[in-house]
């Protein structure tokens, strides 16, 4: 089964919503790739701008945030604006439901912690690397200095997708 | 134990019930629009997949950009019309006779009690109010959606809201459908249908049930639905009369999908709406919302009439009523955009459209246009909007644009006094 993690990015936020992450301004595009420069563009974190073009951001493979992440419109460009940028984990302690469902149709995962473990992630220090057993629904956070496994909860059916390479590949197969 | 109308409509479609949680459904209608549907067509293309499972239950519109503001636009229609023509997609609606999705597909009967819809845009919860079980998903869903005729979901767990009490002089659905939205925040019915039920429902008309069920997705539902009676049969007449011999006959036997009485619910909210008051949003969340009296004087750079929220003739006569005789304040501009070509073609005829130009206002044709800041009344960086529609976020109607959202009325009040405005007032 492919593999997921890599270096993390982390987002102080609650409600990011599917415009913060990808402007409608960019839904005229028909092709993913096009989305890449513009992820989070919009996104305010304590209400300054946030800088979408930083190494840590252009580096991440993983993105954490705290509740209700990918909230607002159904635009699947939210969660392509991601994989064109190498992101294909989003860990937070709630989705709304479209987003979600949007990743595992990409084969891509939504991860789910409890509010305080997203607490103890944002609570460490330093440059940190997350990574994925999705054989036992594990997840590893690494810093310099400190080391924390969260074990997370995964639908069987979700875990369907992301072994069939998403959900037209399913669909096609089966109906 | 009873059982909901999302669970009645679940069980009607089971095609397979792929994990405790995760049910596949049959779809009846698959809706389309020209921003999420070309990248679907041009990805089925690349698979080798572009088939359609039936031309007859895939309904089309062009209505996000319309005309097309540039090339990419203008391409986003071509992909649609060549996609339409090729798999002889009857219902496809082009400039001339497109308007705003989710107020045109109601108006063409398309949507039933008891029926299965999804659409690759977020407010499609707005057809619930039907009796349908109707559904925002994104591009790959609506690619299986449109090639084979099937969606998962989670199993439906329902908020039932019920509400009670006449609602005041100028107090409108919008105020209602903001008021839960305050209540329930915006992830408070996440996975969620809210069902909205009680006298106060009852006597609401299928404008008014399209406006509460609209934003359910505010709140995080997955679907708004309105249990189907006989406001609902009156409405789908002149579609079902070869179908049912009377009308008693249609209301009757919509009566099968109704939420039993001992069905069970994630939640029952009890609200009384006779003391409501007019209500704005403030802030970049719909739940951030404010009686209109605290938000009173707040000065606005444009109003905007419109949208599968507000764009309905019920809205745009509310609306007219306010500005009959009167100017828009100095300084300020407005816009009203019919949200479909039948809505604009009565408003000429009961001379609504004179009374908005008259009033100073720009009439656009019917389009999605300045809700989501894609053409036709995008702000400028530090602008204000009072607007009709369904989303304050940062930057939703323009960078750096700060939106109000509220009832008609209130946006009609708006733009005489050129500051936010309590309807009742005027």
């Amino acid at each position: 089964m492919r593999q997921f993690g890599g270096p993390a990015i982390l987002l102080d936020r609650n409600d990011i919503n599917t415009d913060e992450i990808i402007p409608a301004k960019y839904l005229t595009e028909i092709t993913k790739i096009a989305l890449r420069p513009h992820l989070l563009e919009d996104l305010l974190v304590d209400g300054k701008p946030f800088d979408h073009e930083s190494e840590a951001m252009r580096k991440a493979k993983v993105v954490v945030a705290r509740e209700n992440f990918g909230c607002g419109s159904s635009r699947e460009h939210a969660v392509w604006a991601f994989e064109v940028n190498d992101k294909d984990v989003i860990v937070a302690s709630s989705f709304a439901r479209i987003f979600r469902q949007n990743m595992f149709n990409c084969g891509i995962l939504a991860v789910e912690l409890k509010p305080e473990e997203i607490d103890q992630l944002f609570a460490m220090k330093g440059d940190m690397t997350i990574s994925i057993n999705l054989e036992k629904s594990l997840l590893l956070a690494e810093t310099a200095s400190e080391k924390k496994e969260f074990s997370f909860a995964m639908n069987s059916f979700d875990r369907q997708l992301v072994e069939a390479g998403g959900w037209l590949a399913y669909a096609d197969s089966k109906y | 134990m009873g059982k909901t109308i999302a669970e009645k409509i679940f069980d009607a479609h089971l095609r397979e019930q792929v994990s405790a949680e995760n049910m596949v459904l049959d779809l009846d209608v698959v809706l389309c629009h020209e921003i999420t549907t070309p990248i679907a067509i041009m990805d089925l293309i690349e698979k080798g997949m572009d088939k359609v499972f039936d031309p007859t239950k895939i309904k089309a519109v062009i209505d996000h950009v319309t005309p097309a503001k540039d090339s990419k636009t203008a391409m986003q229609g071509k992909i649609m019309r060549e996609w339409a023509k090729r798999h002889k997609i009857k219902d496809f609606f082009d400039i001339g006779a497109n308007g705003v999705c989710h107020a045109l597909f109601p108006e063409k009967g398309f949507i039933r009690p008891g029926y299965t819809v999804i659409m690759g845009d977020s407010h499609t919860c707005t057809h619930g109010a039907f009796g349908a079980f109707a559904a925002g998903i994104g591009t790959t869903d609506l690619e299986v959606g449109m090639y084979k005729g099937v969606c998962s979901f989670r199993a439906p767990k329902t908020i039932k809201i019920e509400v009670e009490g006449e609602l005041g002089t100028r107090v409108a659905a919008k105020d209602v459908i903001l008021s839960i939205i305050k209540q329930l925040t915006v992830n408070g019915a996440t996975d969620r249908v809210i069902e909205f039920s009680g006298p106060t429902i009852d006597t609401m008309n299928m404008a008014e049930r399209m406006t509460l069920c609209n934003m359910a997705v505010e709140a995080g539902g997955t679907c708004g639905i309105c249990q189907p009676d006989r406001t609902t049969a009156e409405y789908l007449w002149p579609f079902i009369q070869d179908d049912y011999a009377t009308l008693d006959a249609a209301v009757e036997d919509f009566q099968r999908w109704c939420s039993d009485a001992d069905a069970e619910y994630a939640k029952v909210i009890k609200i009384n709406v006779a003391d409501l008051t007019p209500m704005v949003t403030h802030g970049y969340k719909p739940d951030q919302v404010k009686p209109v009296a605290e938000m009173a004087g707040t000065k606005v750079d444009q109003v905007y009439i419109g949208s599968c929220t507000n764009g309905r003739i019920e809205d745009l006569r509310a609306a007219a009523e306010i500005l009959k005789g009167k100017k828009i304040a100095e300084g300020i501009r407005a816009i009203v955009t019919p949200a479909t070509p039948l809505t604009y073609t009565m408003a000429l005829k009961e001379g609504l459209i004179a009374i908005f130009m008259d009033a100073g206002f720009c009439v656009l044709n019917p389009t999605c246009g300045a809700c989501l800041g894609m053409s036709a009344g995008v702000l400028a960086e530090g602008e204000v909007c009072a607007s009709t529609t369904n989303r304050n976020f940062n930057g939703r109607m323009g960078k750096g644009g700060m939106v109000h959202l509220m009832s008609p009325w209130t946006a009609a009040a708006t733009a005489v006094k050129g500051v936010i405005t309590d309807p009742r007032e005027i």
